[in-house]
């Protein structure tokens, strides 16, 4: 049996604040690959602390992840940074694109801090680009673009380097419902190329068109 | 990351804002800038120096003899001088108070209605004095070692006196009166490139001067061949006056590598100072802008992290920007530097005196502003946590 590319057994994290306050506990979950999962819950509910936990971008306090059959809770800061880089593609909501560069050197950054060769690099991002439809912007800057088309040009930044898990944060929360479709059918057709998705979204509609969903309340996670 | 990814960043960083990066480089570009101003300026100005010590100044050695119990130079004792290697000439001097302002009149006859004399200096002195002095008989000869010898009455003239007295030709053996006695010219010095004054003065050979308080050599003129003073300054004393030299003063011309120095000490402590000031002003600046840039690029780091940059990887792009920003300063400012000597050389007709080490080390030196300046914002940015930078 393969491994999943996501298993999280018994992860809690806790703030060290005055008094403490556990944001996640004892959180279990089994994504295989070609999954998609959406998390919802309310404002709050530890949505975005899972997230960062299943980023690598922060560390829980106790349990195990393993990303890819890598444990990752007993990575020193180092090689995190390198699973990070590596196996995860980032879309988040505010889409976090370098507003002074073009969409392709804005693809073409997510190389930039790997061990892969560098040439390529271009073609490896005009395919990226291809796969979300948005080749021929590829030399504008993101503030000549709609908020949909800037979407997909972080969602082909992501995808640059063939990452095993692609974590999205309130992915179409900046965009109209025309535009949401057309990103929402992207990730159906990524997840039918073999993507691993985990979307994190408040959104009914989001959330309808995935394939497995969860609902995170006060910290516990629960499949719906 | 490839050290060409690291720098398109960081020059990308740089030309996302370039309004702001053009006045952050100018601080360094002024720092900079006045810096090899300086050294440049310095080093022309120290040349001009040197180049203004003409062969006269550089020459010209002085010993002075001070009052003594017993004469401390006897007027032979110039011929001891004048063997020393490395001499051109050499002649004693003999002044007094008591000399220095003499009735001197041209005839004899006392006119109470009109000024028939003139309070003139009187002077005793060797016979090879007017080598001594670098001056030329412009009229008849300058007594010698016979006229010393069998005391004759005669004197010089400074070419000024000469004039005052109305003594123009010598042809009739014209006669001048130091009080009531009488001398004969048989000589006008003039065209004096050393101790002008004399020209204005009366001189007497030795025998005749001690009527006058001159029997004691006050003063030692000796004149050396280029780069021989330094030496002969050490040597003179002990020749004119064996075992007293210590008593003795020698004055002789700076050395021109050290006055040369001296002045590039001078100019440049004063504006390397300034310099400086202004390069940490400078470094102030690139680091404020670099910090205000960190702050604003949170969301970038958090971005750059999130794609798998390291630490050291955001640590080094903030250091390299304001490296660049240090370096592009240091060249910028090194070209108006070199440009500022030429234009002050070329209004004061000067020879530009550049050391060409200048245009590789004031880019350095700004470099290295730059990348002190930016060591505290890269850290500050290094250390942001990905998650905190991506809220």
């Amino acid at each position: 049996m393969p491994e999943p590319v996501i298993l999280l057994d018994d992860l809690t994290k806790e703030f060290p604040t005055d008094p403490p306050v556990r944001a996640l506990s004892v959180i279990n979950l089994r994504v295989e690959k070609s999954g998609y999962v959406a998390i919802v819950g309310p404002s709050g509910s530890g949505k975005s602390t899972l997230l960062n936990m299943l980023g690598l971008l922060d560390r829980p306090t106790s349990g195990s992840y393993r990303l890819d059959g890598i444990e990752t809770t007993t990575l020193k800061e180092g090689a995190r940074t390198k699973v990070r880089g590596s196996r995860i593609g980032f879309v988040f909501q505010s889409f976090h694109l370098l507003p002074h560069r073009s969409v392709l050197e804005n693809v073409m950054l997510a190389e930039v801090y790997g061990a892969g060769p560098r040439t390529g690099r271009r073609k490896r991002a005009m395919r990226a680009l291809e796969r979300v439809r948005l080749s021929h912007r590829m030399d504008f800057l993101p503030g000549r673009m709609s908020g949909g088309e800037r979407q997909r040009a972080a969602i082909a930044r992501a995808l640059m380097g063939e990452p095993s898990l692609l974590l999205c944060d309130e992915p179409t929360g900046n965009l109209d419902s025309k535009n949401t479709d057309a990103v929402l059918d992207l990730f159906d057709e990524l997840r039918a190329q073999g993507m691993t998705i985990v979307v994190i979204t408040h959104e009914n509609e989001v959330s309808d068109r995935a394939g497995r969903r969860v609902r995170i309340t006060d910290g516990i996670l629960a499949e719906e | 990351m490839h050290p060409r990814d690291l720098l398109n960043e960081a020059m990308a960083g740089l030309l996302a804002r370039p309004a702001r990066s053009a006045l952050t480089t100018l601080g360094t570009v002024l720092g900079i800038t006045t810096l090899v101003v300086t050294l440049g300026v310095a080093a022309t100005a120290g040349n001009q120096i040197v180049g203004r010590f003409d062969e006269l100044t550089a020459t010209s050695v002085t010993v002075e003899v001070p009052e003594n119990p017993f004469p401390l130079v006897d007027w032979a004792d110039v011929s001891q001088v004048t063997r020393l290697r490395g001499v051109v000439s050499a002649a004693a001097l003999a002044e007094s108070e008591q000399s220095a302002n003499l009735s001197v009149r041209s005839n004899d006859i006392v006119d109470p209605t009109r000024i028939t004399d003139q309070t003139l200096t009187v002077v005793a002195s060797s016979p090879s004095l007017p080598a001594a002095v670098k001056g030329r008989m412009v009229e008849g000869r300058y007594f010698d070692a016979g006229h010393v010898a069998r005391g004759d009455k005669v004197v010089v003239l400074g070419q000024h006196a000469a004039k005052m007295l109305g003594i123009t030709r010598l042809e009739r053996a014209p006669a001048v009166f130091i009080g009531t006695q009488a001398y004969t010219v048989i000589g006008v010095l003039g065209d004096l490139k050393r101790e002008k004054s004399l020209a204005s003065a009366v001189l007497l050979p030795p025998a005749i001067g001690k009527r006058y308080g001159l029997s004691i050599v006050t003063r030692v003129l000796v004149n050396t061949g280029l780069g021989a003073a330094e030496l002969i300054a050490e040597q003179a004393p002990a020749a004119l006056s064996p075992g007293n030299e210590a008593l003795l003063q020698v004055i002789s011309p700076p050395s021109p590598t050290r006055a040369r120095d001296a002045v590039e000490g001078d100019v440049n402590a004063l504006f390397l100072i300034l310099g400086l000031v202004s390069l940490v002003v400078g470094a102030v600046g690139i680091a404020n802008v670099t910090l205000v840039t960190v702050m604003e690029r949170i969301a970038e780091i958090g971005l750059r992290r999130a794609l798998g940059a390291a630490r050291r990887h955001v640590a080094a792009q903030f250091l390299l920007e304001s490296t660049l920003t240090g370096l592009t300063g240091g060249i910028i400012g090194a070209s108006v530097g070199i440009v500022v000597i030429v234009a002050v050389c070329a209004a004061k007709q000067w020879t530009p005196v550049l050391d060409v080490r200048l245009a590789v080390m004031a880019p350095a030196a700004g470099a290295v502003v730059g990348l002190l300046a930016g060591l505290y914002p890269a850290l500050r940015a290094a250390r942001m946590e990905p998650v905190d930078a991506l809220r």
